[in-house]
């Protein structure tokens, strides 16, 4: 009766694939301004909004050797020119009701909108946003309050597990690559940044050449092209960002335990990975969503959650990033189950490892994956950060009509191969963090 | 010159959002002949659904002894059927391209799929079978009530803001059901039985006590007809009462001052009981309170971020919020956490100011005109989330509301007047209403990163 259920119910799951979601995703229109930044455009015409994100190559890859500082700077976008201060920015924008904000991270730092495309709105805020981002002023009083806040997150990370879990594993994993440090800093790198420091980083990275523009919403081709020219006309010229180092191979097993006060124990494993430009991305992808990726289905959490109910939430992630990327299972388990977690953590990575994935799970994956990319891209929200990242990333533009077919390309033995080949659970990086008595010692 | 630009900007802004949010996509309502409500959101937008069905039970349904009760059963409804085994729904759904959870309240427990706009006759055939024919097991209850104490664990045992607002809703709440947390206490999760969770499930999952709401490229016809077709043949059942508010109209002043070694940031969040949409004498209120809500923290160049983040340099970040959606009485909150070196006792002072200035002097007009320009653009921009307008309308029907008050949200916001927000301030924002909560780290440790 079920197993009747399950073939009727995939047979129909291969008509919705080929049918629904390679017909729908919109074409990208990428362009370059006069002033030499990258544009990448979606028309969409049911509400009269409009999304624009800024995404330079400024995340805190590049903080060199002052950690916070790439934060620092994205923070102060927002902070005043010398003009007008941050509060009269601010209302100017909520006068129109439009959403400005800002955000950074390794690779990038971006600001977003959202506006209203009503005439005599849309080119004020239009004019703003650009007058702002051009001539930030950094002034001094915000530059100590913005360490002020940033300190304060530093603290908050203190609380939470999962952050200083995070924060041990990318250090371990990157040792001396530019993405080892954290975005938000440390404590003592972010006392000593100054606006000095923020100004620079400014004028070395914030200019027309190092921007991606994405733009998706009610607007023509001509008022988006116009959009763009008035955003990145304004900016200082100057180079892209050089290419940052290889991500240097890690080619032995290692725990890193950090003691934290708590009734759970967070789990993390895993090692680098490999980013969309990669032949493998895909197959990879593919087996991710059969090991953790693809929710409450997916091995690791059918086993840990719905098996043995030793965890609220398990899964397994490809991080891709600029550079390579990351490839990480975690966990969060009652701190006297550590033990039996691990080891059923190893235990189904490795069986994985060595065997792949079955044919119904390959099958069943690559139907929730094709299926369900209409629901990614179904609103504006999605579309701007995903075209965001393609223009970022110099994918193509045809991205997202071949992401359907790339996905249903994958063979059960590529995904198999790739996983072998790319992940080395004898080598994983092991992040321990809990209670002291719980996660032992080196 | 600015203030007149100003002006005519609004002037212009106004309907032209009304047209935008009110009338573009319809939404059309139905009952069975068994009491179930249906209601219908089209978007035509993209070839999706996404399908809610909302049950009228949550938190403030429970009592102590059987706190997290309904949380625990939403757990356990994707543990199978007679028809369906354990994970089975969840299984199916992907293999369709879809996605589903749900998600518990104080006032609901919703299950919700995405799917596909021609699958929503797989998700409503799902829905329809465990709301009457759920399977309720002791061998996954043993092991589901471990994973819903992880998540306890890992929300608020573990997560030093979380064990506050456990404690702080404890206190303000007094002596109403929203007093108790969601996910439980832990010892009644301890005690939990499957009876518990049978009875419950009898109690309140019948279709006169759920809502089904569907939104996306579907025909509202259509979505009926498939409606009776899965849930028509179901029996109502008697539902029992709601327990109510306790009628209390200013509690008296309240205070809990949390010392917390976990912490490393301290906090101060002060709350002051207010009416809901639904308890409100007038809606009035309820609009006026947002729009108060909205002068605070509207933006950052609102007057929380404006005079205590920047100007007075006290706190690190600060925030209001009211949530008009609630069955019962509800609260205006005010939260902040203070910048390094200053005391909370300034924090609380400085925020204390900003309700003195909204009871003593009206907002100015650019004040209030950034606050509704603002709120009425974060309506339409919410418009984008097929999800988020589903979610809407599951939340109005089941707090009593009814979603037909979106048709006159903004109008309602737009007939707010700097004399009505003041009044609300005189009336609402008192100290015999009023609850403060600290949290402060017991001991300042410092470390390296």
């Amino acid at each position: 009766m079920m197993r009747l259920g399950r073939s009727m119910l995939a047979a129909a799951v291969l008509l919705l694939t080929t049918a629904t979601a390679m017909a729908e995703a919109p074409l990208i229109q990428r362009w370059q301004t006069d002033a030499g930044a990258t544009v990448v455009f979606v028309p969409t015409s049911a509400l009269p909004i409009v999304d624009v994100r800024l995404t330079f190559d400024a995340g805190s890859a590049r903080d060199g050797e002052q950690p916070g500082l790439a934060r620092l700077t994205n923070n102060l976008l927002l902070e005043g020119t010398a003009e007008r201060s941050a509060g009269e920015i601010a209302r100017s924008f909520e006068q129109r009701g439009a959403r400005v904000s800002t955000s950074s991270g390794r690779d990038t730092g971006t600001l977003s909108l959202r506006a209203l495309t009503k005439d005599g709105i849309l080119d004020e805020v239009i004019k703003d946003v650009a007058d702002v981002l051009a001539n930030p002023a950094f002034p001094e009083d915000a530059v100590t309050r913005v360490k002020r806040q940033m300190e304060v997150s530093l603290r908050e990370d203190q609380q939470s597990a999962r952050t200083l879990a995070n924060k041990a594993f990318a250090r371990a994993l990157y040792g001396d690559h530019p993405y080892a440090a954290p975005p938000g800093g440390t404590r003592s790198s972010v006392s000593s940044l100054d606006r000095a420091s923020a100004s620079e980083f400014y004028a070395r990275y914030y200019n027309r050449s190092n921007l991606t523009l994405a733009i998706v919403g009610d607007v023509s081709r001509e008022r988006a092209e116009r959009m763009a020219d008035r955003l990145t006309s304004a900016l200082p010229d100057g180079k892209p960002a050089a290419d940052l180092p290889p991500v240097p191979s890690h080619d032995e097993a290692q725990t890193v335990r950090v003691p934290f006060d708590g009734e759970q124990t967070v789990i993390l494993m895993g090692q680098g990975g490999v980013n969309r430009s990669h032949d493998d991305y895909y197959p990879l992808y593919v087996a991710n969503h059969v090991l953790g990726g693809g929710g409450l289905v997916s091995l690791l959490t059918d086993t840990m959650r719905n098996e043995r109910g030793l965890s609220y939430s398990t899964f397994s992630t490809m991080r891709p990033m600029a550079r390579g990327g990351q490839f990480v299972i975690g966990s969060k388990v009652r701190n006297d189950a550590l033990d039996e977690a691990l080891s059923v953590m190893r235990g189904i990575v490795g069986d994985f490892h060595d065997q792949g994935p079955e044919a119904d799970q390959l099958a069943d994956a690559k139907g929730n994956i094709i299926g369900s990319f209409p629901l990614d891209i179904d609103s504006n929200n999605d579309l701007i950060g995903y075209i965001g990242m393609i223009g970022f990333h110099g994918l193509g533009t045809d991205y997202l009509q071949r992401l359907p077919e790339r996905i249903s390309d994958v063979s059960r033995d590529g995904a198999a191969q790739a996983f072998r080949e790319h992940i080395a659970p004898e080598r994983f990086i092991t992040v321990l963090v809990g209670p002291e008595d719980v996660i032992g010692a080196d | 010159m600015r203030r007149l630009l100003a002006a005519l900007l609004v002037a212009a802004l106004v309907p032209g959002l009304a047209l935008a949010s009110a009338s573009r996509w319809p939404v059309s309502e139905t009952q069975l002949d068994n009491g179930m409500t249906v209601i219908v959101r089209e978007d035509h937008r993209a070839p999706v659904v996404v399908s809610q069905v909302w049950y009228a039970v949550g938190s403030s349904y429970e009592h102590r002894g059987i706190t997290g009760v309904s949380h625990v059963l939403e757990h356990m409804m994707f543990k199978g059927t007679d028809a369906h085994g354990p994970g089975e729904f969840s299984r199916i759904i992907s293999r369709n391209g879809g996605e589903e959870n749900a998600f518990t309240s104080r006032d609901y427990t919703a299950y919700f799929e995405r799917l596909a706009a021609d699958r929503l006759d797989l998700a409503l055939a799902l829905e329809a079978d465990r709301m009457a024919n759920l399977a309720l097991a002791d061998e996954h209850f043993a092991s589901e009530r471990e994973v819903v104490i992880e998540e306890r664990r890992q929300r608020v045992a573990d997560n030093p803001a979380s064990r506050m607002h456990e404690r702080f809703n404890a206190v303000a709440h007094l002596g109403s059901p929203y007093a108790q947390p969601i996910i439980g206490w832990q010892p009644d999760l301890e005690a939990m039985t499957l009876d518990d969770l049978q009875a419950w499930y009898e109690r309140y999952y019948s279709p006169n006590n759920a809502t089904l709401v569907v939104a996306g490229d579907v025909e509202p016809e259509a979505v009926f007809d498939l409606a009776r077709k899965h849930f028509g043949d179901m029996k109502a059942r008697e539902l029992p009462e709601a327990p109510g508010g306790t009628g209390m109209v200013e509690p008296g002043a309240r205070r809990i001052d949390v010392a917390d070694s976990r912490a490393r940031v301290p906090r101060v969040v002060m709350g002051y009981d207010v009416p809901s949409a639904a308890t409100a004498d007038s809606l009035e209120d309820a609009y006026a309170l947002m729009m108060a809500s909205a002068v605070l923290d509207g933006g950052d160049g609102a007057r929380l971020s404006q005079d205590l983040v920047r100007d007075q340099a006290v706190a690190a970040r600060a925030g209001a919020s009211y949530r008009a959606i609630a069955r019962l009485g509800t609260q205006f909150t005010l939260q902040a956490a203070p910048q390094p070196g200053v005391s909370v006792d300034d924090l609380e002072s400085a925020l204390r100011e900003q309700i003195e200035r909204l009871r003593s002097e009206p907002v100015d007009d650019a004040t209030l005109e950034r606050a509704r320009n603002q709120m009425l653009a974060d309506h339409l921009f919410q418009m984008d989330s097929v999800f988020y307008q589903a979610m809407e309308i599951g939340q109005l029907e089941t707090t009593g509301i009814g979603w037909e008050i979106i048709k006159d949200y903004e109008s309602g916001l737009e007939a707010v007047t700097a004399a009505d927000v003041q009044r609300v301030a005189q009336q609402y924002f008192t100290e015999q209403r009023l609850t403060v909560g600290r949290l402060q780290p017991e001991s300042d440790k410092e470390s390296a990163e």
